[in-house]
């Protein structure tokens, strides 16, 4: 019952976050809006956690935040040089 | 204790449900971006706190989650409002622009 | 010192990712274990790294966990309804505007926290620090003055963080 709750939240919060990544209308959108989406792709791994009683996937989703932060930074870096002469 | 979990996951679950839809109803980048990264902090710290009360031999690793999420996830979100800035420009209808000068002039083409 | 903050930290961590399983003798090996790689480790790192602490580390840590995190939680949980109440009823915001305020701290951790306290704050995000200066998007800029803005946006976590960080 509290996992059917918890999941269709989560999910829902992930599907208003990918028609913003697919309506977006600048490149700033898509990015801004994927790094919301990871930080909620985490809160998912943890509740799969939650779910199995596993404490292994606490660790999948403390890689998966490392990751995502290193994306953010090199997305953010490739934004800042696309227009070229700065 | 498992009610104190259950409440805290739903709470999360929420502040997940409106960091998406801040994502997709605010009017600029930077709104957007306030949005998303405050609601979804918030959201991280309350559901990670209810999987901790749940199962207590967890905490420390929730506990290193939790300061991971709080130091990476405004960090990012600096970085890509930079960004953001950098590549289009202010938002039109701005009443003070200190960033300009800064950064130097780029024309509006977002 | 350099050499004893860095062994904290990865000691800390360490243990913290191995987590509270087993018995004490499974406990004491993964002391063991976690000291020994921590020291290794040490000698390679702390070459690298720029922070350090002293013998007053325990009271500020008292002091950051006792009175700097219930005002940030409350001030992040602030910012959650103001996101929610806009986002609800989405209107063009009135005068939004990028504005530069100064702050006193020193040290690269007290500006980091500041700068990240003032993100999750309520309607402000900040872009960039330059020196003394942290540059900060609001989405309704009150003050003329750099020192309104101040007041109105770091006044009270600077107080506390440079309790802190002095």
């Amino acid at each position: 019952m509290i996992n059917a709750i918890v999941f269709g939240l989560v999910g829902l919060g992930m599907l208003f976050a990918i028609i913003r990544l697919i309506k977006g209308p600048t490149v700033a959108d898509r990015v801004v809006t994927l790094d919301t989406f990871n930080v909620i792709t985490i809160g998912l791994i943890s509740l799969l956690a939650f779910k199995f009683e596993n404490s292994l996937f606490l660790d999948v989703a403390l890689v998966y935040a490392i990751l995502a932060f290193m994306e953010t930074i090199v997305f953010g870096r490739y934004l800042e040089g696309k227009h070229g002469d700065r | 204790m498992e009610i104190v979990s259950q409440v805290l996951l739903v709470i999360g679950g929420l502040f997940f449900l409106l960091g998406g839809l801040g994502v997709l109803r605010m009017p600029d980048v930077f709104n957007r971006i306030q949005a998303g990264t405050k609601a979804t902090t918030l959201g991280a710290f309350a559901l990670l706190l209810g999987i901790g009360f749940m199962y207590p031999t967890w905490f420390l690793k929730v506990g290193i989650i939790i300061v991971f999420i709080a130091i990476s996830n405004p960090i990012g979100s600096s970085v890509l409002a930079k960004a953001s800035y950098k590549a289009q420009g202010a938002p039109s209808n701005v009443v003070q622009d200190d960033l300009k000068e800064f950064l130097g002039g780029t024309e509006d083409v977002g | 010192m350099k050499y004893v903050a860095t062994f904290l930290v990865l000691l800390l961590s360490y243990l913290g990712l191995v987590g509270l399983v087993g018995s004490t003798e499974q406990f004491l090996q993964e002391l063991v274990l976690g000291t020994v790689v921590s020291l290794v480790l040490t000698f390679i790192l702390a070459n690298y790294v720029n922070y350090t602490i002293d013998y007053k580390f325990p009271v500020r840590l008292l002091v950051f966990v006792f009175a700097y995190i219930p005002v940030f939680v409350w001030a992040l949980i602030l910012a959650n309804f103001d996101v929610a109440r806009r986002v609800l009823s989405p209107k063009i915001p009135l005068n939004p505007g990028f504005v530069k305020i100064k702050t006193d701290l020193e040290g690269d951790f007290a500006k980091l926290t500041l700068a990240n306290s003032i993100t999750l704050t309520p309607g402000t995000l900040s872009i960039d620090v330059d020196g003394n200066d942290i540059y900060v998007h609001t989405v309704d800029v009150k003050g003329k003055t750099p020192e309104e803005n101040k007041k109105n946006i770091s006044a009270r976590f600077e107080k506390l963080l440079g309790v802190i960080f002095k």
